[in-house]
């Protein structure tokens, strides 16, 4: 029953993702806008969801990722792959810097340090001319003609996107997630089963830091720049916003709600300026109405998050 | 970076403390409030930079209606402050009421989306242009400063700053008042049990906190701009006076905001570019070293 | 086994532990009693790595353990359960011992392997050891307090410890759960050849099962000795009689 189910999921996944192929450039290009944030919300519900670790500051990768491809690509001969495949790597040294420091802390604290981290990036991105082109960021990336339209870029971004999703979701079904989940119910507990919490903690945010960098070098190839805007703590809040949205209980939860965010987004903005009125009210009616996100609507109270069976 | 011969002007450098100074009052104003807000009810105030702007953008307006007055501008302080504490009740009563039991994190993103709301709200009222108000008339001008133009407003609110503090603190250290709210700071659930009306506590509070981010956004319209994506700026800018300051202490909120503000005053005037990394890197240092801040209670981090 | 030499601990003003010092021979069944407030879980606690004594040793297998995380203690051999149920509430039973089980065999960082089925043997081996075999599947929040107290024991064991530190394995249970936990730890106690020592409340439990009496008094020891000198010692008559905490002695 179960491997039936799955088969189905993969079938079903595999349509979805080649559908925005047969659509309108219009709606190719907003698809490959959500697997990218998708992505990238996957990758910070591993610190939510299944850490238990409130970060304010995952911009930070995101934006290092993004000015890493950028600056390669751009600057230096490096091959495209090479390039593609620098920016999560750069982003997760950043990440184990800060992470140490950050780990360190508990709750309210922690989460203000991450803040501090991102923005110490966001300001050294937007003024730092020589390196990063200041507030006027980075233009003119170069990408290989063979993914300069916009389908063929998408399916790259597809690919690329889909790869990371799975090897994060071997990882969350492995028993590095099985600690993480036993680390947010109980750290203390979980201490003194021998786990070392610590390390636990910073080896997840490093990971959640390097997707965060990958999708932000997506990113950066799909509008062939990086900004400062990139690390601003206003993405951090998008992608927190993204993953309660869909769900932080659900391993794709948060993908979907990168999908309705953007989607909605794309929707409103066609017919009013006030886009952070009606964001605002969707806010209030997640937290008051259905906290637990879209996701749990459809899957209901379930004991943990995905991964958590037995018996 | 200014010669060499400018810098090392005591009079140059006094008057670059004072602008750090008058700039540490405006932070302290709004950060108290927000300070007030965490101490007690435990909620990081997302929204506290809306009310600041709410407080500008209603001070701009009462203020346009006396025109030629020259009450104009009190008025439309005391006012537009008052009104901001009005709405910081209803709000807190609201929307923060139904979740004090939630995790923190829900509170927050409350918060964060009144700050959605506010925003659109004035950009729907007052339009996305730039305004700005003007300062009454007796304190217009400047003042001889060690041979430098101070203006006359500064010295305003550079002696509004520290009548403030002392109001709260004798708020908060002769009423009951304060008592209750010093209470309530060191331990929320006992002053519950010992049968204070807590909603209605809270409620004050936030409305205090309110009423001080309204005065801090009405003192701030006449020499800032006042425009949408001023409430972005300033809330920043506040938490990290709190983190600096110590989170929920008021002595700490206006050591905090007098270490910014000189750390801004200056760190503009040495390193123009890289200014505005100093108080992130400051916020950092602090958090790593001494999480509580500076004149925060010492917690288990 | 484990020599604490001189251990002292205070907060603040109140002076917890105060040159406490005790040695536990492998292979025995031992307790340490003494009023509420006595200082036996911040014994526990110091002996763990939960806390770090301002003073004193704590020595495990002849290395020495004072001041170490719990983390590497628990590593080393010494696993302790707790006094309220400390489980993971929103996982399953299976899962929840699972994670012991994946921790010991240093497999808490894999990455990649589903870890659905690793370490089930084990896992299940100990849940029928305890008796709930038949909850694998349910969340573990929902389970009765007797059963939840079960599985804290069951975490505990899945680390396969040297010496198992028990702090108020009885407490709140009623008679008959009380009887059936305390012949399922002198069971496996004496089939993997453990040594315990725990803390309780339950006289009777103490009684009978302890070889070694230690008796914990405001910070310090007492008394030490068998069942029957503790019995008959006259000032740990006076200190239970007298602050009237002792519930049942076997005469």
């Amino acid at each position: 029953m179960a491997d039936r189910g799955r088969a189905a999921g993969w079938v079903l996944g595999a349509v979805l993702l080649a559908l925005p192929l047969a659509l309108p450039q219009f709606y190719v290009l907003l698809a490959t806008e959500m697997l990218i944030m998708g992505l990238f919300a996957v990758g910070f519900n591993l610190l939510l969801g299944y850490g238990g670790m409130v970060s304010f500051g995952q911009a930070a990768f995101y934006g290092v990722g993004a000015y890493t491809c950028g600056l390669l690509l751009k600057k230096t001969g490096l091959p495209f792959p090479a390039a593609v495949l620098a920016a999560p790597l750069v982003a997760a040294l950043f990440a184990l810097v800060f992470g140490f420091f950050c780990i360190r802390l508990t709750r309210i604290y922690f989460s203000m340090l991450t803040l501090a981290f991102s923005q110490i990036v966001w300001a050294t991105a937007h003024k730092w001319y020589a390196l990063t082109g200041g507030d006027n960021g980075l233009i003119g990336v170069p990408i290989p003609v063979a993914l300069s339209g916009p389908r063929a870029f998408y399916l790259f971004t597809a690919v690329v996107a889909a790869g990371a999703t799975w090897g994060l979701w071997r990882a969350v079904n492995a028993p590095f997630g099985r600690t993480l989940l036993a680390i947010r119910e109980n750290a203390e507990r979980a201490e003194f089963v021998g786990i070392h919490v610590r390390r636990a903690q910073l080896t997840a945010f490093v990971l959640s830091g390097g997707v965060a960098g990958l999708a932000g070098a997506l990113f950066a190839l799909f509008t062939r720049g990086a900004f400062p805007e990139y690390a601003f703590w206003t993405k951090s809040a998008e992608v927190l916003l993204m993953t309660l949205l869909g769900g932080p209980h659900v391993f794709l939860g948060p993908a979907l709600g990168a999908g309705l965010l953007i989607l909605l987004n794309s929707v409103v903005t066609s017919f009013t300026e006030y886009w952070p009125v009606v964001l605002g009210a969707i806010l209030l009616a997640l937290i008051y109405l259905f906290p637990g996100g879209v996701t749990r609507l459809f899957v209901g109270r379930s004991a943990a998050p995905a991964g958590g069976e037995g018996g | 970076m200014p010669d060499l011969g400018t810098f090392l002007d005591p009079g140059f450098l006094a008057v670059q403390c004072l602008n750090g100074l008058t700039q540490a009052m405006f932070l302290f104003l709004i950060a108290s409030g927000l300070s007030l807000i965490f101490g007690v009810l435990g909620v990081l105030n997302f929204a506290h930079g809306s009310l600041y702007m709410l407080g500008a953008y209603l001070s701009y307006t009462i203020a346009a209606h006396f025109v030629g007055s020259p009450a104009a501008f009190w008025v439309a302080l005391v006012v537009g402050s008052l009104a901001v504490a009005v709405v910081g009740g209803l709000v807190e009563a609201v929307f923060l009421r139904p979740v004090y039991r939630r995790e923190e994190l829900e509170q927050l993103l409350v918060t964060y989306a009144l700050v959605l709301i506010i925003s659109d709200a004035v950009k729907f009222v007052w339009g996305p242009d730039n305004r700005s108000g003007s300062r009454p008339a007796i304190l217009a001008g400047s003042v001889e400063i060690a041979g430098r133009a101070f203006p006359t407003y500064n010295l305003f609110v550079l002696a509004l700053g520290p009548l403030v503090a002392l109001g709260l603190w004798l708020l908060l250290s002769r009423t009951q008042f304060g008592r209750l709210v010093r209470a309530a700071a060191n331990d929320r659930e006992m002053v519950g049990v010992v049968g204070t009306d807590v909603s209605r506590l809270f409620t004050g509070v936030f409305t205090l906190g309110a009423w001080l981010g309204g005065l801090g956004g009405g003192l701030a319209a006449p020499v800032g701009a006042i425009f949408p994506g001023m409430d972005v700026e300033v809330i920043v800018e506040s938490f990290i006076v709190v983190v600096v300051g110590g989170m929920g202490s008021l002595s700490g909120t206006l050591l905090g905001a007098i270490v910014i503000g000189q750390l801004n005053a200056f760190g503009i005037l040495l390193f123009p570019r890289f200014a505005i990394v100093f108080v992130y890197v400051l916020m950092a240092v602090v958090l790593v070293a001494r999480p509580w801040g500076l004149l925060g209670k010492p917690v288990t981090r | 086994m484990l020599a604490v030499e001189g251990i002292s601990r205070a907060f603040g003003g109140f002076q917890a532990l105060s040159g406490v010092s005790l040695r536990v021979e492998p292979g025995e069944i031992s307790a340490v009693i003494g009023p509420n407030g006595a200082g036996k879980s911040t014994l526990f606690n110091v002996i763990t790595g939960h806390l770090v004594p301002d003073s004193g040793r704590v020595t495990f297998q002849g290395r020495e353990i004072t001041g170490l995380p719990p983390h590497t203690i628990c590593r080393l051999g010494v696993a302790r359960s707790f006094q309220r149920t400390n489980i993971f509430p929103r996982l399953t039973v299976f899962e929840n011992v699972q994670t012991a089980v994946l921790s010991h065999e240093r497999r808490a960082f894999g990455l990649w392997t589903p870890a659905r089925n690793l370490g089930r043997a084990r896992a299940m081996a100990v849940l029928e050891d305890v008796g709930l075999a038949h909850r694998a599947g349910e969340p573990s929040g929902s389970l009765s307090y007797g059963d939840q107290k079960q599985l804290e024991l069951g975490i505990t064991l899945a680390l396969d410890p040297a010496l198992l530190l028990l702090d108020e394995p009885t407490a709140g249970m009623s008679p008959q759960e009380t009887r059936t936990s305390v012949a399922l730890i002198e069971r496996i106690a004496r089939n993997r050849r453990l040594t315990v020592l725990f803390t309780e409340h339950d006289m009777s439990v103490v009684f009978s099962v302890a070889r070694r009496i230690r008796v914990l008094h405001q910070g310090r020891i007492l008394a030490e000795g068998t069942p029957d000198e503790i019995r008959r010692n006259d000032e740990v008559k006076r200190v239970y009689l007298g602050e009237g905490a002792i519930r049942r002695l076997r005469a």
